[in-house]
């Protein structure tokens, strides 16, 4: 049949004949060793636990998440709460030691109990501000990337906009003008105002993916545009966007924590860590060095825990990461 | 214009037993520097279960072309300005994007030069090719990838229930080819367009991959249109051809035809730089000149400045495939030009089987 096909005259051609006539067909394949395959998630945990610095900020973060779940709940915090007045119901029995562990406040409040019950308002900043940033980011900038043209100039001349405006000067007008020192509204500035770098990440991503070959290939298969960017590209650019969700998660702890030091972010009343510095401010130079230093540490480790974390995770979420 | 030449007037849809019929294609680029004619006129059938090969060197709008088709072009900067493509009855220039969605991968499937990269690095073999199916069957994901394994085992696939499970970074050049080829033909495609499907593969791999299209072509009847630049690619696999160059088709035939009698000096030119055993020691030859500049193409004939048969109305006078009788080869050498009363030649020249066989062992 194939020799039927095949003119004549080819081999006067010169172009004599390319096909081999009895080549086996599939013969590459039998040398490879039989590996067992593994899928994407499980070479992606492969990867993470090779990654020691991003397991343990993984562990300490997770940690902190737990303490800040759990400790409100068996500690609860009241600012009246005053160790030597009237209404003091006193420290839980057998914990009186451990609640002086970290030093006590001018209160005489312990510094351990602002540290371990601060965690909530630390976390939710972070985890809520940073879910709500990736959401808009990847949302804006995938839009803007994908379709090009007319939208993206759109989108991406507000991308400037926002970052044109002074940020911190915003999140202090806009702090103290809606504020009232509630967490959720703290968070709603924070998560609004911290997108447009990511989207632009986004962006810049999605720019380059849609030129390469395999979106073509879906795109020659009929796959719909929403597909392609969502399930085609955005799995793409995971790396790098959680990269930088861990980065406005980091960012945002920091934040509150600086917002409620100047006595624009949570109310005084509320325990948190940038509550706690700010409490110490006065007394630093009496030498009350372990009031503001716990709280600080606190800080610290949640952010460093928390870029650890990403580092790694980019590693481990690369798909053209090889083994 | 002086020149009238009845034109068989095409209106409506082709004849049923014609597959894909490409009708005055012109597909425009509008760039910084102005307007670039990828594509300029271009009219070609393939007939259902029947082959095809385009060729012509780099950026002569056969890829373009190809794209047409699929209408995968990006539209701005690319328009196509105008022309029919009617594929199986319906002409694809007036579908809507959803409507052309669906005759992607379903009706056209198309094979790509790089399968290193025409694989999504996060999906594996067997994600990708059940989204093609799912998408254009009523299959369930179940049934689609048991499907997908049948179609890894009709491309010559090894053990297909563990490669559909694998990612294309476990996978050779070569086998994503297979896979790729997997793909498009996983919905049983009326026509194939393969655009240079082996260009990145290197020579044993090439070969087993050409005998696979040809072998698949021929067992499920599809239509094949094969876009390359190698002429040794062209005679193996297909049975007409057409050249193009600038954009245009210049000669168009059967592979016999075209590659012993070439019409067109531009053809003749590509057969004759082939190298070759009998030439050792002598200067290759070489089409003189370049490509001419899409922004300044010369007046009359495009293929004029670097002819080396060119006479007076060439340089006057644009030929075009249509104007022959018969329609095969766009050249004032074979069809009297505005002003002649005849054409100076009436056949291609015989081409001398010697100095033409390459250093391939036969």
């Amino acid at each position: 049949m194939a020799e039927t096909m095949r003119p004549a005259e080819t081999t006067e051609l010169g172009v004599g004949p390319l096909v081999p006539p009895q080549l086996p067909l599939a013969g590459e394949e039998d040398f490879e060793i039989q590996l067992e395959s593994l899928n994407q998630w499980q070479l992606a945990w492969r990867r993470f636990k090779r990654h020691r610095l991003a397991l343990i900020g993984s562990v300490a973060f997770g940690l902190i998440v737990l303490i800040a779940i759990v400790a409100p709940i068996l500690w609860p915090y009241d600012v009246t709460d005053i160790p030597g007045a009237k209404t003091y119901g006193g420290d839980a029995p057998g914990l009186a030691p451990l609640s002086r562990l970290f030093g006590t406040d001018f209160g005489g409040r312990s510094v351990l109990q602002q540290v371990l019950v601060g965690a909530r308002i630390s976390v939710e900043v972070g985890v809520f501000t940073m879910l709500i940033a990736a959401s808009l980011g990847v949302a804006v900038g995938s839009i803007a990337g994908y379709f090009g043209g007319m939208i993206d100039g759109f989108l991406m001349r507000f991308v400037d906009l926002l970052l044109a405006i002074p940020f911190l000067f915003v999140i202090l007008v806009a702090a103290r003008f809606f504020g009232g020192g509630d967490v959720v509204t703290l968070i709603l500035i924070f998560g609004l105002l911290s997108w447009p770098g990511l989207a632009r990440l986004v962006r810049a991503m999605f720019l380059s993916l849609r030129e390469m070959d395999f979106v073509q290939a879906a795109r020659a298969v009929g796959v719909s545009d929403l597909r392609i960017a969502f399930r085609h590209i955005l799995p793409n650019a995971l790396g790098p966007i959680v990269v930088s969700a861990t980065l406005i998660m980091a960012n945002a702890i920091v934040l509150e924590a600086f917002v409620s030091f100047l006595n624009f972010g949570i109310r005084a009343t509320d325990v948190s860590w940038g509550n706690a510095l700010s409490n110490s401010q006065g007394y630093l130079l009496n030498g009350n060095w372990w009031w503001p230093f716990f709280p600080g540490m606190a800080i610290a480790i949640s952010v460093i825990s928390v870029n650890f974390m990403g580092d790694g995770l980019r590693d481990a979420l690369d798909p053209r990461a090889r083994e | 214009m002086t020149l009238t030449v009845e034109r068989a007037t095409n209106v409506g849809p082709p004849a049923a037993d014609v597959l894909l019929d490409v009708r005055d294609l012109r597909t425009y680029f509008h760039v910084m520097d102005g307007l670039v004619k990828a594509v300029d006129g271009v009219s070609f059938t393939i007939k259902r279960g029947e082959t095809l090969g385009i060729v012509g060197e780099s950026g002569c709008g056969k890829s373009v072309t190809s794209l047409s088709i699929m209408r995968l072009l990006d539209i701005p900067p690319g328009e196509i300005a105008s022309g029919e493509i009617w594929l199986d009855g319906q002409d694809l220039l007036t579908l809507s994007p959803e409507e052309m969605r669906e005759v992607r991968g379903n009706d056209v499937a198309m094979i790509f030069q790089e399968p290193m990269t025409s694989l999504n690095p996060v999906f594996t073999v067997g994600d990708q090719i059940t989204e093609a199916v799912v998408q254009h069957t009523r299959m369930s994901k179940k049934e689609a990838w048991n499907k997908a394994i049948e179609s890894l085992r009709l491309v010559g696939i090894s053990n297909p229930e563990r490669r559909v499970k694998q990612y294309p970074h476990e996978l050779s050049g070569g086998m994503r080819q297979r896979v790729m080829i997997a793909m498009a033909l996983s919905c049983d495609p009326k026509l194939l367009i393969a655009d240079e499907p082996t260009t990145a593969l290197d020579v044993t791999i090439q070969a087993q991959i050409l005998e696979l299209i040809r072998k698949i072509q021929d067992e499920t009847d599809s239509a094949l249109m094969l876009i390359t630049h190698d002429l040794g690619v062209v005679a193996e696999m297909v049975e007409d051809v057409a050249v193009m160059y600038a954009g245009r088709i210049v000669e168009r035939g059967t592979v016999e035809d075209v590659l012993v009698r070439p019409k067109h000096p531009y053809t003749e030119g590509l057969l004759t730089s082939i190298p070759s055993k009998g030439m050792r020691g002598s200067r290759l030859n070489v089409i003189k000149g370049t490509v001419p500049n899409p922004f300044n193409m010369p007046k009359g004939c495009n293929f004029a400045p670097r002819c080396p048969y060119r006479f007076e109305p060439c340089g006057a006078y644009d030929p075009r495939i249509e104007d022959a009788h018969p329609p095969d080869v766009a050249c004032w050498l074979y069809t009297p030009a505005p002003g002649q009363t005849s054409a100076p030649r009436q056949s291609g020249p015989e081409r001398q089987a010697g100095p033409m066989t390459t250093g391939a062992p036969t």
